[in-house]
């Protein structure tokens, strides 16, 4: 079942003027529900206008965004309706907290949504276990929390409206490391919990490989590949070429794989990585 | 959307126009707008108008920069126009009940509305062909005189410079929070007034704190680079009058004649 399918969606900046471009050029796509989704291209490939069409932040010029088999703009009056369905988490969410306190932020979302305030304190709860904010923050003012807690916070103040499809702007950008992967764990752990449809924009090639299921690749406004992470992983000379790359581990991998090793060239992730090498190693060790 | 203000943006260029002297431009820019509204005759008044038109063509910015620079006062030409085109003097050249027409009115609201198109029109020029840097090293020389009735000219020509230079951010930033807080289902197309004004609350609050973050971080950057004011500072690009600065002074002076021929012979055209 498609959750969200686009038919001939194009978009022009501009319009009649001299700085007319196109930025997202004819895309049909078909996301499937429940599916963890990657997204990349390069900067200015239209990635961003693509995500911001498909929770009706930007009207196309032409073509369709169909939602659960529904035009979203049929009803151009009910489009916020469309916005609780399809969340979006932009790039530094956190420059757009407001409120009070932290709880207040995150209710925003679901009061909007006229939710009664003792159901968006609940639904708010429920987004901050899963970002893992401590609970005495809750009650402070947003701009006293760290980087990273606020950047957890603005999450939840979307994940608390508890949107079909999440979209995530580069959610880990800016962030340590260890900040990164607590992050993308949560996310996952999101999107296992809820079984709910996940979008994820990322220019980090490692952080894609390891959490999605697909990979859609924006090329010059247009879809260069919709494929599963092994399989697009395997494109490397094309990737190159739009100025994308694969993950390290992956590039490594291919290159054994080159001279001969019996390694899988579509490998992923490190640890599908040591999976491979160590028995390897081992049966060298035997054999001399 | 809000990015399609272009009004005060600069467009880098190397055409004549980019090439004079700002002191030059800032000078000839208050001067035409000055005779913009000394012309009282439709001949003078053309006499400004081409000129400006003519400097617009070699300054080689798109023509649509031009049209979208306007957009921000399409409401107030209107406006002024259709009042004064009500309010002539003289005899009638429609009746409409109460509302009389005259030919007078009608001249008034031809010349209102070329006037402030005008008025935009060379202030673009300006500001379309000079980076921010030169504008107000331009501006902070031609204030100097008064430095020595302890104006701190200096400072205020460094706030123009970092106001002018944050403004196209801010709208940028603006238009990125209006998306994020739309996201979150935030209603800013509907309802009274008082809740309009409400909507705006998400919206500003995000804008002013990360305003504030950009003055700190902009400062501390400013005072890491060793700034400390105007005393004593050297400038690297000093401001030299050259070969296109004689020539667009030239061509002025021309224009200027003829301006003055033509506003003195003819009879006005406006009665105001």
């Amino acid at each position: 079942m498609n959750v969200i399918e686009t038919k001939n969606l194009s978009f022009t900046y501009g319009v009649n003027t001299p700085f007319e471009i196109t930025a997202v050029d004819d895309v049909s796509i078909s996301v499937e529900e429940g599916e963890f989704l990657g997204v990349m291209g390069h900067t200015g490939s239209g990635k961003s206008t693509l995500i911001q069409m498909l929770n009706g932040l930007i009207k196309p010029t032409s073509g369709q965004i169909l939602l659960n088999g529904g035009d979203i703009w049929e009803h151009p009056k009910e489009i916020r309706k469309v916005r609780f369905q399809v969340g979006m988490v932009f790039q530094y969410p956190e420059y757009q907290l407001f409120e009070e306190t932290v709880i207040k932020d995150i209710m925003f979302g679901p009061k909007n949504m006229g939710l009664s305030d003792e159901e968006a304190r609940r639904r708010a709860m429920e987004a901050v276990r899963f970002v893992e904010l401590p609970e005495d923050l809750l009650e402070k003012s947003p701009f006293d929390l760290s980087g990273g807690e606020k950047r957890r916070a603005a999450i939840a103040g979307v994940i608390a409206m508890d949107p079909e499809v999440l979209i995530l702007d580069e959610p880990t950008a800016g962030l340590d490391p260890r900040g990164r992967d607590v992050l993308l764990t949560q996310i996952q752990q999101y999107h296992k919990e809820r079984e709910n449809t996940v979008l994820f924009v990322s220019h980090s090639m490692e952080d894609i490989a390891r959490i999605a299921d697909r990979i859609l690749v924006m090329n010059k406004g247009k879809e260069a590949m919709l494929d599963s992470t092994h399989e697009v992983f395997r494109r490397t000379e094309e990737l190159k070429k739009m100025g994308l790359r694969v993950p390290q581990i992956t590039e490594i991998m291919q290159k054994l794989h080159e001279r001969g090793y019996p390694v899988d060239d579509g490998t992923l992730t490190m640890d599908e990585a040591l999976r491979q090498l160590i028995p390897y190693m081992k049966r060298r060790e035997e054999n001399r | 959307m809000i990015g399609d203000i272009t009004f005060g943006q600069y467009f880098p260029g190397k055409s004549i126009i980019h090439k004079a002297d700002p002191r030059l431009k800032i000078t000839l820019t208050v001067a035409y707008i000055v005779l913009l509204f000394i012309a009282n005759n439709f001949l003078s008044l053309a006499a400004v108008v081409g000129f400006i038109l003519l400097i617009m063509a070699l300054s080689k910015v798109p023509v649509g920069l031009y049209f979208k620079s306007m957009k921000a006062v399409i409401f107030i030409v209107t406006f002024t126009s259709i009042l004064n085109l009500f309010y002539g003097t003289g005899e009638p050249l429609v009746k409409f009940g109460f509302i009389t027409i005259t030919q007078n009115g009608v001249f008034n609201a031809i010349f209102i509305s070329v006037r402030i198109v005008s008025l935009i029109l060379t202030s673009s020029v300006l500001t379309f062909t000079t980076s921010p840097t030169q504008l107000t090293d331009a501006i902070e020389r031609l204030l100097k005189p008064l430095s020595y009735l302890r104006v701190p000219v200096h400072e205020f020509a460094m706030m123009m410079t970092i106001a002018l230079r944050f403004v196209p951010t801010l709208l940028e930033e603006t238009d990125k929070i209006m998306s994020a807080q739309k996201a979150r289902g935030a209603d800013m197309e509907s309802g009274g007034i008082i809740q309009r004004v409400r909507a705006l609350i998400p919206i500003l609050i995000p804008l002013f704190v990360s305003a504030f973050r950009r003055a700190y971080e902009l400062a501390t950057a400013m005072e890491s680079r060793c700034y400390h004011g105007g005393k004593g500072r050297t400038k690297m690009k000093l401001l030299k009058f050259g070969k296109v600065d004689v020539i667009v002074i030239g061509a002025v002076l021309i224009n200027l004649a003829l301006f003055i021929v033509l506003n003195i012979i003819f009879p006005p055209s406006i009665v105001l």
